[in-house]
């Protein structure tokens, strides 16, 4: 099958032909990727087994309308929710991914989220496997209230015990990462690597203009801006992805004294 | 039997009255505690902390940066014992108000609250969050200095902290700026407090498309105490009453829990800590999380 695809760009807004690292050629806007397409650029040929593949989102606060978006979004997403989970191998190393998708509910983290990544965290700790995180959401998933701003927490004290099990956590930002996935393990990596011209942040650009009342600078909160602020080790693009994640796996064994 | 008689009808209409009282509190609507924990005037952190010990000294800085007036922290003694405050400061009056930006924080005020959690740490004093912000500040700066990294730090940190910390939710629990101070051994909400993701307004104009349903969004989103009593969020409500009374009841909450608390090994103490983070959320088709977590634990033994 070739890799090609076409497809307008959403930046540009150029009709543009596409090949497996879905990267504008006139603008080099990042099209979003599927778990799968994001697989395929990184991880050893049919070494993913996915984890958690039966888990589903519910009601928690019974709210009216929500089962309902569920069904549409994974009816139009072919995901199951906003978030895979899985082993796989990189470069013949072990390892443990998950990828969100703004695509489902804005890759939003309700329970589900919170826990396929608290899992994924576990797995990494329990085998020593890094764990390497694509990030993409636009915050919390609203519509289970409190539930989803605890998996902030939740993710959070997970990461807490890769500190403790000295597992290391690499975080790929990809575009946009807000709200509540930047306020927590999303900022936690030992490495934050980012895709190019993704916007990262707490608050949205538009509450950030809603609360100063003028227009926000240009370039401001992309990824090129956070490397510039230190919140961002270094922007890898799609190309240099699995050598890059490949060579983090390497320099980070752990290198436990009398182990 | 006269006397008894007025003591039967004594405690019938004490009952009635109690009834009536009860009922009205059930009768408070969700959003009568949105505007009851945002009512001006309403008592804070700082007087709180100043009602419960005379001697408390109040710290400053964040050592990055700067100090941030809408996060106060400092050190007082209750009942001998020496103890970290941190609350949310939104400040008693108007001029108050814009000096502590309305309790809103930035960067600053939550690496203040990270550094002074961790000198509680290392001088084994036990840690007491005040809550009361409507979020974090969703500014310029903020977000040039990583709010979301300072937020996420926190809650990292404060989950694995050595050392009992106590959160009370006196007033607004405004979404990822108060959880940054919010996570504990224990959590309390005063009865009028509310605690959500994002506030009634927010939720009503993003997900009812309409911002002035925010009365609807504050039923629907099950923000008030009582409902994070029954999602087992919360520990336990406090009654609200005088200012005095009520500091007295939180007071009295904070002495019970930290002779208990403070008499657990610090390890046991951790974990249980993490396992209540680990458990909570809903979801079908998850599996049994608890002996992976055990595992971990372990390991964590091991590498000491």
């Amino acid at each position: 099958m070739a890799n090609k695809s076409s497809a307008l760009c959403p930046q540009c807004q150029k009709e543009v032909e596409l090949d497996s690292h879905k990267i504008c050629p006139y603008c080099n806007f990042y099209f979003p990727l599927t778990p799968s397409e994001r697989l395929s650029l990184i991880a050893d040929e049919d070494s993913f087994v996915e984890m958690a593949v039966g888990m589903r989102s519910v009601n928690p606060i019974a709210l009216a309308g929500y089962e309902d978006k569920l069904k549409e979004n994974q009816k139009k997403s072919s995901l199951s929710d906003a978030v895979s989970i899985g082993k796989c191998r990189i470069e013949g190393q072990d390892v443990v991914v998950g990828i969100m998708s703004f695509s489902f509910m804005g890759g939003s983290m309700g329970s589900v989220v919170g826990e396929k990544i608290t899992q994924a965290i576990i797995e990494g700790c329990l085998n020593g496997e890094p764990v390497i995180l694509f990030t993409a959401s636009g915050g919390a998933r609203m519509q289970e209230g409190i539930f989803s701003l605890m998996q902030m927490a939740k993710t959070a004290s997970a990461a807490a015990l890769l500190e403790e099990t000295r597992t290391p956590l690499f975080i790929v930002l990809t575009n946009p990462t807000t709200g509540g996935v930047t306020a927590s393990f999303a900022m936690l990596g030992d490495v934050i690597l980012a895709e190019p011209g993704a916007v990262i942040g707490f608050a949205g650009p538009r509450v950030i203009e809603g609360t100063i009342r003028e227009k926000l600078p240009e370039g401001f909160q992309r990824s090129e801006f956070q490397l510039e602020r230190g919140f961002v080790d270094m922007i890898v693009t799609r190309g240099k992805l699995r050598s890059t994640l490949s060579y983090l796996i390497k320099t980070h064994t752990r290198r436990i004294p009398n182990e | 039997m006269s006397e008894i008689k007025d003591d039967t009808m004594l405690k019938s209409t004490l009952e009635r009255i109690e009834t009536i009282v009860t009922s009205a509190k059930e009768q408070k609507s969700s959003w009568d505690c949105v505007l009851l924990s945002r009512q001006q005037g309403r008592t804070g952190a700082k007087q709180y902390i100043n009602l419960m010990c005379d001697d408390f000294m109040e710290l400053h800085g964040d050592r990055l940066y700067g100090d941030d007036p809408a996060m106060v922290g400092g050190i007082g003694t209750i009942g001998g014992r020496a103890i970290t405050f941190i609350g949310n400061h939104k400040g008693a009056n108007f001029k108050e108000n814009v000096l502590c930006n309305y309790g809103m924080s930035n960067p600053e005020g939550y690496r203040k609250a990270l550094r002074l959690a961790k000198q509680a740490e290392k001088f084994g004093r036990p840690v007491v969050c005040f809550i009361d912000t409507p979020g974090a500040y969703p500014g310029l700066g903020s977000e040039e200095r990583g709010i979301g990294e300072a937020i996420a730090q926190n809650l990292k940190v404060f989950a694995t902290l050595k050392t009992p910390v106590l959160c009370f939710i006196i007033g607004e629990g405004g979404s990822g700026g108060a959880l940054g101070i919010g996570v504990g051994d224990k959590l309390y909400m005063l009865e009028n407090a509310v605690y959500s993701v994002i506030t009634p307004e927010g939720f009503a104009s993003i997900l009812l498309r309409d911002p002035s349903k925010a009365k609807e969004a504050a039923e629907a989103m099950k923000m008030t105490a009582r409902n994070l009593k029954e999602f087992g969020v919360i520990h336990d409500i406090i009654a609200e009453k005088s200012p005095i009374e009520t500091a007295q009841l939180i007071k009295d909450i904070i002495i019970r829990d930290l002779d208990v608390l403070c008499a657990k090994p610090v390890e046991n103490l951790v974990r249980y800590r993490i396992r209540k983070i680990r458990g909570i959320g809903e979801v079908s088709g998850g599996k049994e999380w608890w002996d992976p977590l055990l595992e971990v634990f372990k390991k964590t033994e091991s590498l000491r």
